[in-house]
């Protein structure tokens, strides 16, 4: 393997040769095909610095954590904290105590949903999520309300995708127990106003989620500006393994918890007739947690913090504008959603070509992007699709994937003339 | 674009562009709504049996991508007139071929359904061409809802 390099950056502006040579699965070639990746919403490739960490881990330090005291499982569990410590520092939080690895975003609401949500939320009360939102950040409230007795009270959008805030405003009341919102939409890549969205839900006593999975590879979070309770993210999405995700949730809140999945080391003590839980996060860690993935997700931090989220941030501006320029040429284009304020996510239609076979002929040019309904079928039913195009850029796309996009789509269409 | 030519070929792309039987029948006896929900496509295939269980009509309506388009209007022309054993045996052996788990004498009996064939080297399509397929068996059995999970 070769080594990782070290200097990605110069300036305001990514070396995108650079960038490029530390992600291996871009050389691929599908059967003659240099691979074209732009289905980053879904999961982005690895950089060698985290295929490398988590193979080294695994190779020279592997251990189980917080529970051998010989040396190893020691080291283990030093590197495995620094992560959350890592985290901590990476989204501004006040403490590495709440940071909670779970297996992913999903995992993360599903936990805040049953642990908090069953706690508090009771018969009459209120949760408001909004109609763009990843299945699940729907279902689990969803659920929680049928179980409850509770509503799901939905924030509308308009025909560009956007929150409509006065909306939300009126949906906003002393029954409101939880707002759980997303931050960046992955179907149509609105960027959502959500320090707005927790303020406002703050003013009536709610607890705020904000599901960050399509946030925060792609630009600065940080918990003290948006404010917000909790807050989720998958790794995969974010340059490192899959099976790891994070949930930060105020130590206030994590405090009172009970626990969602119960077991192994997430206890002070256990009899049988009586079982006192660990403080947070370990509370809410039951079982031996995906340690390797963990320490390759810190070495994903390490990364992106290298590379420098406000260089990502203005080069994916640049291709997310290139990309809307260069499609809206296509005849017969028709982009889903407008935002003002947007992430690199394009979602879009073909007059002529369903997006199922729009994804099996870029998939022959080598071309990657999801054709679907993007687990957010409300939203497409909203904009009266059933399915689109998605293509998502990440760190190493550049204006030529954009190009080659934009040929493998007219090609589609004169497949299908 | 030659590495298309065996899913896309012109067959296809002709039943997709003006499917075949493509209209509900008013007050058949058999109907089903069919949904993949992979990708949300949905179908509804309508059916109506002689009293010596031959299918006398057959039609569907819906939307979906080209290939679950062209298998549903390729079924229903191959369907009409058959009796309902062989509607059930012809679905067996597309099921197999799509599959690639056909032998090669048993996709002769298919006929132009045969054109679909290529669908086997794309194992995420095969869901998208047998949905009307699995709608029509589930209309046949009076139930009232398939789906390809």
């Amino acid at each position: 393997m070769p080594k990782p390099v070290d200097t990605i950056t110069t300036g305001n502006s990514l070396d995108m040769d650079k960038v490029r040579s530390e992600f291996p699965m871009l050389s691929k070639v599908i059967r003659g095909k240099k691979l074209i990746y732009l289905d980053n919403a879904a999961t982005t490739q690895k950089p060698w610095r985290v295929i490398h960490r988590a193979i080294q881990f695994e190779t020279d330090e592997y251990a189980t954590v917080r529970r051998g005291s010989y040396r190893l499982g020691e080291e283990a569990t030093e590197s495995y904290e620094n992560v959350r410590s890592e985290i901590a520092k990476f989204i501004g939080a006040g403490s590495p105590e709440e940071i909670v690895f779970t297996s992913g975003a999903t995992q993360a609401i599903n936990l805040v949903a049953h642990s908090y949500g069953r706690k508090v939320v009771g018969e009459g009360d209120e949760i408001i999520i909004s109609h763009m939102e990843h299945h699940a950040n729907i279902i689990p409230w969803k659920l929680l309300c049928d179980e409850k007795g509770a509503t799901l009270k939905v924030i509308p959008v308009n025909d560009k995708g956007e929150l409509l805030l006065d909306e939300y405003k009126k949906l906003l009341s002393y029954k409101t127990k939880i707002v759980a919102v997303t931050h960046v939409s992955n179907a149509l890549g609105t960027v959502n106003p959500v320090e707005k969205i927790v303020a406002l839900a703050k003013e009536v006593g709610a607890v705020t989620l904000v599901d960050g999975a399509q946030s925060c590879a792609h630009m600065r979070v940080n918990m003290f500006n948006l404010g917000c309770d909790f807050f989720v993210f998958s790794g995969h999405k974010m340059y490192a393994p899959s099976g790891v995700g994070v949930l930060f949730g105020k130590s206030e809140l994590l405090d009172v918890m009970p626990p969602y999945v119960t077991g192994g080391e997430m206890i002070k003590t256990v009899t049988f007739d009586k079982i006192t839980f660990a403080d947070p996060p370990h509370r809410f860690e039951a079982g031996t947690p995906p340690v390797s993935q963990v320490i390759g997700l810190g070495a994903a931090i390490g990364y992106l913090n290298d590379t420098g989220l406000s260089r990502i941030e203005r080069h994916e501006k640049q291709l997310l504008n290139y990309a809307i320029s260069t499609l809206k040429k296509i005849q017969g284009l028709r982009i889903i959603g407008d935002a003002e304020n947007r992430a690199g996510v394009v979602s879009f239609t073909l007059d002529a070509v369903h997006p199922h076979d729009v994804v099996t002929i870029l998939s022959e040019e080598g071309i990657a992007v999801r054709g679907g309904h993007h687990c957010a079928q409300p939203i497409m039913r909203r904009f009266g699709v059933p399915a689109t195009v998605r293509a998502s850029v990440g760190v190493y796309n550049t204006f030529e994937d954009i190009d080659a996009l934009a040929d493998g789509l007219k090609k589609a269409i004169r497949v299908f003339a | 674009m030659s590495y298309n030519n065996e899913l896309y070929q012109q067959v296809i792309l002709d039943h997709n562009r003006k499917p075949r039987n493509f209209h509900a029948i008013e007050g058949a006896k058999h109907s089903c709504d069919g949904h993949n929900p992979l990708c949300g496509d949905e179908l509804t295939v309508y059916l109506n049996l002689t009293p010596d269980q031959v299918i006398a009509d057959i039609s569907f309506t819906g939307s979906g991508c080209a290939i679950s388009k062209a298998s549903a209007s390729l079924m229903t022309t191959s369907l009409k007139g058959k009796t309902l054993t062989e509607a059930r045996e012809i679905f067996e052996s597309f099921q197999k071929m799509i599959k690639g788990e056909a032998e090669g004498e048993e996709t002769e009996s298919l006929g132009k359904l045969v054109i679909l064939k290529g669908v086997r080297e794309y194992s995420s399509r095969i869901k998208c061409a047998i949905l009307a397929w699995h709608t029509m068996i589930c209309a046949l059995d009076e139930k009232t809802e398939a789906t390809t999970e």
